[in-house]
C-alpha cells in the first residue's frame, strides 16, 4: 500500500531537483523559471497528498491558490524576461549587473 | 498490488522528466519535459483521486503556462552555446545543497513522520462522490474572499504583463483609420484642366 510517505518521498525528490537546477543553470533565466515552476509543483504534491490523507479540502483550495500565483508568476516572469531581451540582446543572468548591486 | 507498480513507474517517469528539464543542453528540450513532468504528475493526482486539480493542472500548465514558455523561447533568439558557458563551475555546490535538503527532508520524513496517518491506508471515496463538488462548495462559501482576492490577483498579472511588453516605437508609419475613414472626396481629389497639345 502506498502511504502518505512515498508521496511525501516524491515530492522532495523533485523539490530537490529543482533546487539543484536552480545551482546549475546559473545563466539560462528560462530553465531558473522553469526550476521555480517544478518547486511550486513539488509543494503542491505535498498539498495534495496531505490532504488525501487527512481528508481535509482545504489542502486542495490551497493548491488552487497556489497554481493562480504560479501563473501569473510565470507570465509576469516571461514580460520581464522579453523587455530584458529587447534592452540588452541577451538573457545571461551573469550580465545583470547594471544596479551594480 | 497494480496501483503500487503504477505509482512506481510514474514516479520514475515524473523524477526522470524534472532531471532533463535541468539537465537538457536545449531549453525548449527543457520545456517538453517540463510538460511531460506535469502530465505525470497529474496522473499522480489522479490517483489522489484529486480529480479537479489534475485535469486544471493539464489545462492551465499545460494548455497555458508551457505554450507561453514555448513562444518566448521561439521568440527570443537566444544565443545557447553562450548560456552553456559555466555549465559545471557550480554543479558541486548545487550537489551538495541538494544532498544536505535531501538528508533533511528524507530525515523528517522517514524517521521524523511517526504521526504521520500514513498506515491506515486510504479508503476509496463512495460511489456518488463528486471531488469537484466539494471543492467547488470549499471554495465558494469558506474561501470567497481568498478566491476573489485570487482573481483580481490574474488581473493584475494581465495588466502587468501588458504594460511591461507594449511600447511604442517613434517614427513608425501607421494607419490611421479614424482618419482615413473621416476623408471627403474634396480633400482628395483635385481635378486639372489640361490643354491639349498641338504640333506648331
Amino acid at each position: 500500500m502506498i502511504g502518505l510517505e512515498h508521496y511525501l518521498t516524491l515530492s522532495a525528490a523533485l523539490f530537490v531537483i529543482a533546487v539543484a537546477g536552480i545551482f546549475i543553470n546559473r545563466k539560462n533565466v528560462i530553465v531558473l523559471l522553469m526550476c521555480v515552476e517544478l518547486l511550486l509543483l513539488a509543494v503542491n504534491f505535498n498539498f495534495v497528498a496531505f490532504s488525501r490523507y487527512l481528508d481535509d479540502t482545504t489542502g486542495q483550495v490551497f493548491v488552487f491558490f497556489i497554481l493562480t500565483v504560479a501563473a501569473a508568476e510565470a507570465a509576469i516572469g516571461l514580460a520581464i524576461l522579453v523587455v530584458l531581451f529587447r534592452s540588452r540582446r541577451s538573457i545571461d543572468v551573469q550580465q545583470m549587473d547594471v544596479l551594480k548591486g | 498490488m497494480a496501483g503500487v507498480i503504477f505509482f512506481y513507474a510514474l514516479s520514475g517517469v515524473l523524477i526522470g522528466s524534472a532531471l532533463g528539464v535541468i539537465a537538457s543542453r536545449n531549453s525548449i528540450h527543457s520545456v517538453l519535459y517540463l510538460v511531460l513532468a506535469f502530465v505525470t504528475s497529474s496522473v499522480l493526482w489522479l490517483l489522489l483521486e484529486a480529480e479537479f486539480l489534475a485535469v486544471v493542472l493539464v489545462l492551465v500548465y499545460v494548455g497555458a503556462v508551457m505554450v507561453l514558455f514555448l513562444f518566448v523561447i521561439m521568440m527570443l533568439d537566444v544565443n545557447l552555446v553562450q548560456l552553456r558557458e559555466g555549465y559545471t563551475r557550480y554543479a558541486p555546490l548545487g550537489g551538495l545543497v541538494a544532498l544536505i535538503l535531501a538528508a533533511e527532508l528524507i530525515g523528517v520524513i522517514w524517521f521524523r513522520g511517526e504521526g504521520l496517518p500514513a498506515d491506515v491506508g486510504l479508503t476509496p471515496h463512495p460511489a456518488g462522490y463528486s471531488n469537484t463538488e466539494v471543492l467547488g462548495t470549499a471554495l465558494y462559501t469558506e474561501h470567497l474572499y481568498a478566491f476573489e482576492l485570487a482573481a483580481f490577483l490574474l488581473l493584475l498579472a494581465i495588466v502587468a504583463a501588458i504594460v511591461l511588453t507594449m511600447r511604442r516605437r517613434p517614427g513608425l508609419k501607421v494607419q490611421n483609420v479614424a482618419q482615413q475613414v473621416a476623408v471627403r472626396r474634396e480633400d482628395r481629389v483635385r481635378l486639372v484642366k489640361v490643354e491639349p497639345e498641338r504640333d506648331a
